[in-house]
């Protein structure tokens, strides 16, 4: 029986990477390495106002002064920050006008992935950004919204077309001086998206950014910024997929959200970059800083995310709840197959009154994947009558795997209520057999349990996501259980 | 011959278990097992559905002129084996709906077929539902989650007729059920037999027999069927019990 389930574990772990493809295409790059002039370079390249500049610099400098963060439960060779390049883009004439005029290498790569623009534009009704490498290729869509006041375009866009709201908001919510991975970002960031939802406006698509690392040896550093006004809505997606390539790639992000009074921000995300091979060579490392303030009375912020890929995934979509009745939730499903490691988690800031939180974390390890959670509910002393449920529940797939949970809790008052629950589970041979009793094979049986699992956070992704994420994860345990 | 159970021997950690049983069914049959508790009943049912844990040492079963122990779990289901299980197993997370849909698009495939298209399978269920009168909207429950006693029997009944088994094994299906369940259940049983399929129903009680009536009645005692007749068998040993057939072979 021992054997049996083993032999399970082990042809289940050996799933396959479908993204992996390399396209080829012309780039533009920087040398390798990281100094002031690979700064002013970038800056330049993006013929950037002078306050950009500033602003990396200044960051830059200040990351001089920092040491890489060690106390995440990650395993983690020494990067050379020195050996990465800080800007690759696909060469492109000079503006583009069109779809036509899309590089049609590129155009594929997005097929190859499920997005064609153009298909999105016409049918789903989803805004799409895409960014590639450091830059920002198409985003569909935008004059439809701009009738609503609606401003969605690439992040170098917003800092020419709209340099104020982006100076206003701009590191306001992820200081330059955050962390060593966000300061890095704030650096270096090459592009992102950027998303502009006036005062009472419901925006009636749901924007969605594809991230896609392509060159070797790059970094992607990308920056969003979403600023919903008074009474405003917005659901905005984010994919990521990379190529298999045997050498580690950095990927540091930031994502910064503003929401003032009565708005409403809900931000997914399918995370699917390049893992890494099952001997744990090569593969993302994603240290990604997302951050949202809940600045208005009665404003809310969700985070959704499925996380099945990276090597190493270090990530704390993040609440600062300081308008009284506002609300922050946490949905995350994060896989960790093969050699994977995963960080992730949330923080909950309760400082306005008749604040509310809740965290949903599902963790699924497989193969010798390790997955820890991390979260910090804190409650300050006015915000009074404050609430946060937690849940966090591990699934264990194998014997060689580990689910770790680091729950931090600080109350400062006594009128508010905390709770946390988690749990600890295998899939059951009891399962297993039911289903495969039943016609289902193997594969599919582990498949149908996980999804299960996750349901309660799948089921807050938009409908175009939910259907992609529910087969990723069935995907990224292929090879996995017992 | 649909099935040909030849001197099976079984074992759990190295505990043997069944030891010696011999069997034959055929299309259109209803085979009945009795037998007191901890004889191996279960562990029969089990084997026939190729559960690992078990270690079949000795004997063979053939199953439509196959060799039925080569087969893994699954394609004995899609060669048409159900087990309706004593203690079915929740799953949370997975509607009822997408469960079925699972299992009936895994056999078709297995057969050469396309999936079954969603009217008709949606068609499918309703029906099924309406011949185990359930009521409630499957599509938002999970499998067995939260459910009775009796709902789970019931929705076992209800896959068993979404999946139209060739051989239908039912493992104490009657156990904790009220009266009005049981009925219904055997109502489902008994609607679903046709020429071309045949039951095998595990029970403890002559109860529900009197609801689905078999053509044979088999009783098995540590490991081996001791005793096999009629129906007047199951009337006889709800009569005199157990005992006489263990004073008899002890």
């Amino acid at each position: 029986m021992e054997s049996d389930s083993n032999k399970i574990i082990d042809s289940f772990t050996q799933g396959d990477y479908k993204f992996g493809f390399i396209t080829d295409i012309e780039t533009d790059m920087a040398p390798k390495g990281l100094n002031e002039d690979i700064i002013r370079f970038i800056s330049a390249k993006k013929n950037e106002p002078e306050f950009m500049l500033e602003f990396r610099l200044k960051a830059y400098r200040h990351w001089l002064t920092m040491k890489m963060p060690g106390w995440a439960n990650l395993k983690i060779a020494p990067i050379d920050f020195q050996d990465i390049i800080y800007y690759a883009a696909p060469k492109k004439k000079k503006q583009l006008s069109g779809l036509d005029e899309v590089d049609p290498e590129l155009l594929d790569t997005f097929n190859k992935l499920g997005i064609s623009l153009e298909e999105q534009k016409k049918l789903s009704g989803v805004a799409v950004d895409a960014v590639m490498d450091s830059v920002s290729v198409k985003t569909t869509f935008s004059d439809t919204l701009s009738k609503q006041g609606i401003i969605f375009c690439s992040f170098s866009e917003a800092v020419q077309k709209h340099p104020d709201l982006v100076k206003q908001y701009m590191g306001t919510v992820v200081p330059y001086t955050d962390n060593f991975f966000a300061t890095l970002n704030s650096a270096v960031f090459t592009d992102g998206s950027f998303c502009f939802i006036p005062k009472g406006v419901r925006c009636p698509v749901e924007l969605s950014t594809y991230f896609r690392i392509n060159a070797a040896n790059t970094g992607q550093f990308e920056r969003t910024l979403i600023i919903a006004e008074e009474g405003a809505y917005v659901s905005y997606m984010e994919g990521c997929t990379a190529p298999q390539r045997d050498k580690n790639q950095l990927h540091a992000a930031i994502v910064e959200i503003i929401a003032l009074k009565d708005a409403s921000v809900k931000y997914s995300t399918v995370q699917n970059w390049y893992p890494g091979n099952k001997k744990g060579e090569g593969g993302i490392f994603n240290f990604v800083t997302k951050r949202g303030i809940c600045k208005g009375n009665n404003s809310k912020i969700s985070w959704t995310q499925v996380e099945t890929g990276s090597a190493i995934t270090w990530k704390y979509p993040s609440c600062i709840l300081l308008g009284d009745n506002s609300v922050g939730e946490f949905y995350s499903v994060a896989v960790t197959n093969n050699m994977q490691q995963a960080d992730t988690g949330t923080k909950m800031q309760h400082l306005g009154k008749n604040t509310k939180s809740t965290i949903i974390s599902k963790g699924i390890s497989a193969g010798h994947g390790n997955n820890s959670y991390r979260g910090l509910v804190r409650i300050a002393k006015n915000a009074v009558n404050s609430r946060n449920y937690s849940q966090c529940d591990s699934l264990l797939l194998g014997n060689k795997c580990g689910a770790h949970t680091f729950p931090y809790i600080q109350v400062e008052n006594k009128s508010s209520i905390v709770e946390h629950e988690a749990t600890t589970s295998k899939i059951s041979e009891d399962q297993l057999f039911y289903c495969q009793q039943r016609g289902i094979g193997m594969e599919s049986a582990i498949g149908l349990i996980v999804n299960g699992y996750a349901k309660e956070v799948l089921k807050q992704l938009p409908m175009e996501f939910a259907v992609e994420a529910q087969k990723l994860l069935s995907i990224s345990l292929e090879g996995s259980v017992g | 011959m649909l099935l040909t159970i030849k001197n099976l021997h079984a074992s759990i950690n190295g505990k043997e278990i069944l030891r010696g049983i011999n069997l034959e069914v055929k299309k259109g049959e209803v085979h009945a097992i009795m037998g007191p508790n901890g004889t191996g009943k279960s562990t029969l049912a089990s084997v026939i559905a190729g559960r690992e844990v078990f270690e079949v040492t000795e004997g063979e079963i053939t199953y439509k002129g196959k060799n039925l122990l080569k087969l893994p779990i699954e394609d004995r289901a899609r060669e048409g084996i159900f087990i309706g299980f004593q203690y079915p197993v929740e799953i949370p997370g997975v509607s009822i709906t997408n469960f079925m849909r699972t299992a009936v698009n895994e056999i078709r495939k297995y057969k050469g077929l396309d999936p079954i298209p969603a009217v008709e399978f949606l068609k499918l269920m309703e029906e099924n539902k309406r011949l185990v009168e359930i009521q409630s909207n499957l599509t938002n429950r999970s499998v067995n989650e939260g459910f009775s006693g009796g709902e789970k029997k019931k929705n076992e009944i209800f896959q068993m007729a979404m999946l139209e088994p060739t051989l239908a094994i039912l493992d104490e299906t009657d156990s904790g059920l009220d009266i009005d369940a049981l009925r219904i259940v055997a109502n489902g049983v008994n609607k679903l037999r046709t020429k071309e399929n045949a039951f095998v129903i595990i029970t403890h009680y002559q109860r529900l027999l009197d609801y689905i009536v078999p053509d044979f009645v088999h009783v098995l005692f540590e490991g081996r069927i001791v005793k096999s007749g009629n129906k007047e068998l199951a009337l006889e040993l709800e009569e005199k019990g157990y005992d006489w057939i263990k004073k008899e072979f002890e």
